[in-house]
């Protein structure tokens, strides 16, 4: 067994000939970890997750996940992953538990042992109340842990979540999280997830890939990514802001770069907390009085848009255009995840 | 972590699970259930009632010339009855249109439900659940064939309750080689045609990923399945290009051995015939829905 749960290399994916969704793809994610896919929709999350998960065949490039090649041996792959699509797919004719048992048996689970764990998943996602209820009756959050359980069934090794809170509220997108990050610490096994929403990648992953137009931009712990900026930024307002105390602000140690906007300075140091007495007292030093200050840890907000240009909400919101290439995108994969060949 | 059971599970697993979902939306739903009965209630109470069609001579009172003598007149509408009840037995088998279109129904459900059994296809795609389904380790085919098991068990069960209101509607004229037994036949009979056409119609489904289109090949097949056949009128009297269409629609096939067994004296010959058809028919159309599984629907 490698250390990595998941091998990806040079994966591509192009619809009808000329619309690349996935475009020479690298990343590895290693045992155990929670791995982001982050990007704005249309970026290509849900093409790669179709390839991994061995529902879309590449155009090109290959991948491994644990240990077993998508292409060769797909039911390798399919044994040992969970899969949570975007989606809601359980059947809302049945009731939770027979959706959970159903799913057992597509896994080949034995009955003695499927009514084991769905009880015990059931009791995990808290259905246990509900789970004789019709899923037509569920909630979006209900349904959502309902699609975790099934997910979990077959106990796979690596968990592939595709935007695993989309559409919910902010109360069950926070418990959402917690279930995920139960499931890492119970289970301690690797997950994959895409999203599009950078606070989930922030607090849910031990390392994200940003990726845009089918390519991935940047990789790495967001902690990381975040100090790969340079440090935190503070902003600083000082009484009769006509002097430039740029000059001033920049001798003191760890400040990176200073940028004076309409009066205010906007300033990269390392260590904020400590660094920011600091340069307080080098600018009352000089006869100066601070007005405001405030100290912001950089988000991947701010690591987005410093690697793709734009901010992530702006993509969301220039959908003009946009949304036409993410449509034609959503039909080609429908069409070719079933299809075949045209 | 143990790891699941990929050594000991039967190549087919997963198979009856997809069946029997199929089956629970379908009994599950009441609604779709009693559609399902009453559909045929009213082909056959309108159209079996309705066009009684050996009542067109019994019915028939002719004026004839005063100068025939009263009892000669009887003599004459006797043997027109008569005649007519012959015509009937020569060209439809039976001497009763309403026996002889109920048991047609029996096909015509069969068709229906196979029809159907292509859009519930289309609907796992658009809900994601087929996604899902591809994505655990059964066997593509399993995939298709639970489509095909559910349409099949679900025309039987139908096909069964046709035949329970056609006789209570009745009077249904059996045939003089009619036992119990026979049944065991009309099942047969009905489960290869419907495994047949329902791998037909999952087949043009495996690939549409709107139900309007599947709505529209349904429209576009259903009257020619239906009419193009002696379900309801033999094919006999018609003309010489529409029987060849009936000769290769597989209903003409099943509706035949169903009223052999049933209403008819047996032709041994011709009915083995019927089976002969209907067994290719079956075989062939689910290897091809079977074979062409792996290449459509994984990845």
């Amino acid at each position: 067994m490698t250390e990595d749960a998941i091998i990806v290399k040079g994966l591509t994916k192009i619809f009808n000939k000329h619309l690349v969704a996935v475009d020479h793809v690298d990343f590895t994610v290693k045992k155990g970890e929670i791995f982001g896919f982050l990007g704005p929709n249309g970026a290509g999350k849900t093409t790669t997750i179709n390839i991994l998960i061995t529902i879309l065949r590449p155009t090109e490039g290959s991948a491994v996940v644990c240990d077993h090649d998508i292409l060769k041996d797909a039911t390798g792959v399919r044994d040992c992953i969970g899969v949570v699509p975007q989606e809601y797919t359980a059947d809302e004719d049945l009731t939770g538990y027979e959706n959970v048992i159903l799913c057992a048996d597509l896994y080949g689970v034995p009955r003695d042992e499927s009514k084991k764990r769905a009880d015990e998943l059931v009791e995990l996602v808290e259905l246990t109340k509900f789970k004789d209820k019709q899923v037509a009756t569920y909630s979006g959050g209900m349904r959502r842990r309902l699609e975790l359980a099934c997910g979990l069934i077959n106990r796979p090794h690596v968990f592939f979540l595709d935007e695993p809170t989309l559409g919910l509220d902010v109360q069950t997108r926070a418990a959402t999280w917690n279930y995920i990050k139960l499931l890492k610490k119970q289970f301690g096994m690797t997950i994959f997830m895409t999203t599009h929403y950078l606070e989930e990648a922030d607090m849910l992953c031990d390392r994200v890939a940003i990726i845009d137009h089918g390519k991935i931009i940047v990789t790495g712990a967001p902690n990381d990514l975040k100090e790969s900026l340079g440090g935190d930024i503070m902003t600083l307002s000082i009484q009769d802001g006509k002097e430039d105390v740029s000059d001033l602000i920049k001798k003191v140690p760890k400040v990176k770069e200073v940028k004076k906007q309409d009066g205010t300075y906007r300033i990269k140091v390392e260590d904020g907390e400590e660094t920011a007495p600091t340069i307080i007292d080098a600018v009352r030093a000089e006869g100066h009085k601070v007005t405001r200050l405030s100290l912001t840890k950089p988000t991947l907000d701010e690591v987005y848009l410093e690697y793709t240009g734009r901010s992530i909400r702006e993509e969301e919101e220039s959908k003009e255009g946009f949304a036409a290439q993410r449509m034609a995108m959503r039909k080609a994969r429908g069409g070719r995840a079933m299809g075949g060949h045209p | 972590m143990s790891r699941n059971n990929g050594n000991s599970r039967n190549p087919l697993h997963g198979l009856w699970a997809l069946t029997n979902r199929d089956l629970k939306k379908w009994y599950k739903n009441p609604i779709i259930l009693m559609l399902g009965i009453i559909q045929p209630i009213i082909w056959m109470s309108l159209l079996g009632k309705a066009m009684n069609l050996g009542g067109m001579f019994t019915n028939f009172s002719p004026t004839l010339p005063p100068s025939i003598s009263l009892p000669l007149q009887e003599q004459i509408k006797a043997a027109m009855s008569d005649l007519s009840k012959q015509a009937m037995t020569q060209i439809f088998g039976t001497a009763d249109y309403f026996s002889y279109m109920a048991v047609g129904m029996m096909s015509f459900v069969v068709m229906f439900t196979a029809m159907f059994s292509g859009m519930s296809m289309v609907f796992d795609r658009r809900l994601g659940f087929l996604n899902k389904v591809l994505s655990t380790p059964v066997a593509r085919g399993s995939v298709l064939l639970a489509k095909i098991f559910s349409a099949v068990i679900r025309a039987l069960v139908q096909a069964t309750i046709v035949l329970g209101i056609a006789y209570v509607i009745g009077p249904l004229s059996v045939g003089p080689d009619f036992t119990v037994l026979n049944l065991l036949g009309v099942y047969a009979a009905l489960f290869l045609i419907s495994m047949g056409l329902s791998s037909i119609f999952i087949l043009i489904a495996i690939r549409s990923t709107r139900q309007e289109t599947q709505m529209a090949v349904v429209n576009l097949l259903n009257l020619p399945l239906m009419f193009a056949s002696n379900a309801l009128f033999p094919a006999s009297l018609m003309p010489e290009w529409l029987q060849t269409i009936t000769k290769i629609n597989p209903v003409t096939y099943a509706t035949d051995a169903t009223r052999q067994l049933i209403l008819y004296t047996i032709d041994m010959h011709q009915l083995a015939i019927d089976f002969l058809f209907l067994g290719a028919f079956a075989v062939i159309s689910s290897t091809i829905c079977i074979l062409l599984s792996w290449r459509y629907l994984s990845k």
